[in-house]
């Protein structure tokens, strides 16, 4: 690159080698950053193979997969089952997480006096952040599908499901509503306001869109989730749920079943519950960043 | 007025404005005695004693660090806010010491309200904004809310901006229409004294100069007390003038007119034709 120019004023510097390393290492970083996106783009491009030879060659009617429940029999079965079942799955979680870890994030962030006990929990918070998923589906085994004894039933899945996004949920939460300027709380304090009062009328309203958000994306993890599912027994259990009580198998955990039987139309018909469970959580998170950006500009 | 704000903006001399209520005669509403603020081991207010009139403009000025904002902030009991924070000596609101344990906070700050230096308006419609204390005091039902909105707004000379976009966010006016809206939200519950700490700080001159004009007018109704970086903002709206100096002590405090023309000390004097500060 430099090498003709040996009578110019910099002649004497040679910065040809530094700038192939620099080429090098960029080329490298490059590399390292598209493999997530490839990788990505080849499953999706795999599910959308095993979506489309699912509906062409093994006639999957769509219209059937969203109105009949599991079957037996490949030809017969639908997906009806396991969405409904998952999104009361989701409902149960997300009114036992929300209102318990937003309670944990307000006490934490406004309440909480900074003693070594406060500090615990927060530490805690965050191992209980890394524990494998399926350590929560034994605590739910253990304690109540077979301690209290309820059997494999949904509320158990909704349990496990609301311990393991809780710590998402408490994180998100607590970044909220610490992003709400100090001045605004002096601001209702000032105006003789007690605590509870600037907390419920100032400080959670402008927090909301921060705690929602979080709490979507919480969902939309465990949504997808399947091996607690699987420990509290979620499996073979093709229909659909009537209530908190009845016994469940979720959109993962029937994806799961499909997926492990030797007939073809059973594989493609998984590689359909894939998709519909992907359309899912992409929605989920689209909705959080929605949220995220029309709100982020206020406060 | 309007002339002497424009000469002073621009020079360096101090004007002093007679805001025609130095001839009253003064009743004490707050007072501090031998009042000590530590944050810490930092002493921030050291033996300060004062007497601050009723329904005059009080001003504090003093260089940074020299404990104003922090004898602002016991007034209304800002301070219980920081856990480091410790009160020693006496604050009293109409003899009454505002630290004794039978004092609630909360009520102490419905009788004194306050205006921050950096505009903070809730993120709700102005309306519910200046409505935000009526609200909190459980006071809605027994006044008609409508006309106590507007009241504070006029109060704040703010209405006639607003009064046709009551319901859209107080975050979308600007910096010196925000702070008025926190004078409105202030106002809107009817306290007795009204703390400033330096509320025009974070404003261009023009705004500032509406705010110092409101201030004038809130004197009528209300006992003003003000912090400020600016002499001759203390030396234009100002009735009575305390020099606080480095270390947190209260060097003088008097007529503003006196202050401006004829101290005592030689520090004040130093600071006042900025020698030092």
């Amino acid at each position: 690159m430099s090498t003709d120019t040996d009578e110019g004023l910099f002649g004497d510097i040679d910065l040809g080698w530094e700038h192939t390393k620099n080429k090098l290492f960029l080329g490298l970083i490059f590399a390292a950053s598209m493999f997530g996106v490839v990788m990505l783009a080849l499953l999706l491009l795999d599910v959308a193979h095993t979506f489309y030879v699912g509906l062409t060659e093994f006639n999957i009617s769509l219209v059937q997969f969203f109105t009949v429940d599991g079957s037996r029999r490949p030809e017969l079965a639908g997906f009806r089952g396991a969405i409904i079942a998952s999104v009361m799955l989701m409902l149960f979680t997300a009114i036992l997480a929300f209102f318990i870890g937003l309670g944990t994030a307000v006490y934490l962030e406004e309440y909480a006096p900074d003693t070594r006990i406060t500090r615990l929990l927060e530490a805690n918070l965050a191992n209980l952040a890394g524990v494998p998923s399926i350590v929560y589906g034994l605590l739910a085994l253990a304690a109540l599908v077979n301690g209290i004894g309820t059997g494999p039933i949904l509320i158990a899945g909704s349990v496990a499901l609301a311990l393991l996004v809780m710590p998402i949920i408490i994180v998100s939460s607590q970044e909220a509503l610490r992003a709400v300027p100090d001045s605004v709380r002096n601001g209702s304090y000032a105006t003789g306001a007690t605590k509870w009062q600037t907390i419920k009328e100032v400080v959670l309203p402008a927090a909301m869109p921060g705690i929602l958000t979080g709490t979507i994306l919480a969902l939309a993890r465990a949504i997808g989730e399947t091996a607690p599912l699987l420990m509290v027994g979620a499996l073979f259990t093709n229909r659909m749920p009537f209530g908190p009580l009845d016994r469940f198998s979720g959109m993962p955990t029937q994806i799961y079943g499909w997926a492990a039987e030797p007939s073809q139309h059973f594989i493609h018909l998984a590689g359909v519950g894939i998709v519909v469970l992907l359309s899912i959580l992409l929605t989920m998170n689209g909705v959080a960043i929605y949220l995220r950006n029309k709100y982020e500009t206020e406060v | 007025m309007s002339t002497q704000q424009e000469d002073s903006l621009i020079t360096t001399d101090v004007s002093i404005t007679d805001t025609g209520r130095t001839d009253q005669p003064d009743t004490t509403v707050v007072e501090a005695q031998n009042l000590d603020v530590f944050y810490g081991s930092d002493q921030a207010i050291d033996n300060v004693s004062m007497e601050i009139p009723e329904h005059k403009v009080t001003a504090m000025i003093g260089p940074s660090g020299c404990g104003k904002s922090t004898f602002l902030r016991c007034i209304n009991r800002m301070n219980d806010q920081i856990d480091v924070c410790r009160v020693e000596g006496d604050i009293t609101f109409h003899g009454k010491n505002v630290y004794d344990n039978d004092v609630d906070p909360v009520a102490l700050r419905r009788k004194i309200g306050m205006v921050f230096q950096k505009p903070n308006p809730f993120p709700k419609s102005i309306y519910d904004n200046v409505a935000y204390g009526l609200r909190v005091q459980g006071r809605e039902k027994e006044v008609d809310l409508d006309a106590e909105v507007e009241r504070a707004l006029r109060g704040a000379a703010l209405w006639d901006e607003v009064n046709d976009k009551l319901d859209s966010s107080g975050l979308d006016l600007s910096g010196g229409q925000q702070q008025r809206l926190c004078i409105a939200r202030a106002i809107a519950p009817d306290p007795e004294v009204i703390l400033m700490d330096e509320p025009t700080s974070a404003l261009d001159p023009i705004a500032a100069a509406k705010i110092e004009d409101l201030i004038d007018d809130l004197a009528d109704e209300y006992t003003v007390i003000i912090v400020t970086h600016n002499m001759q903002q203390a030396a234009r709206i100002s009735d009575k003038t305390a020099v606080f100096l480095t270390g947190g002590e209260l060097v003088e405090f008097g007529e503003t007119q006196r202050i401006f023309e004829d101290p005592e000390h030689k520090q004040v004097e130093d600071y006042i034709t900025g020698k030092f500060g």
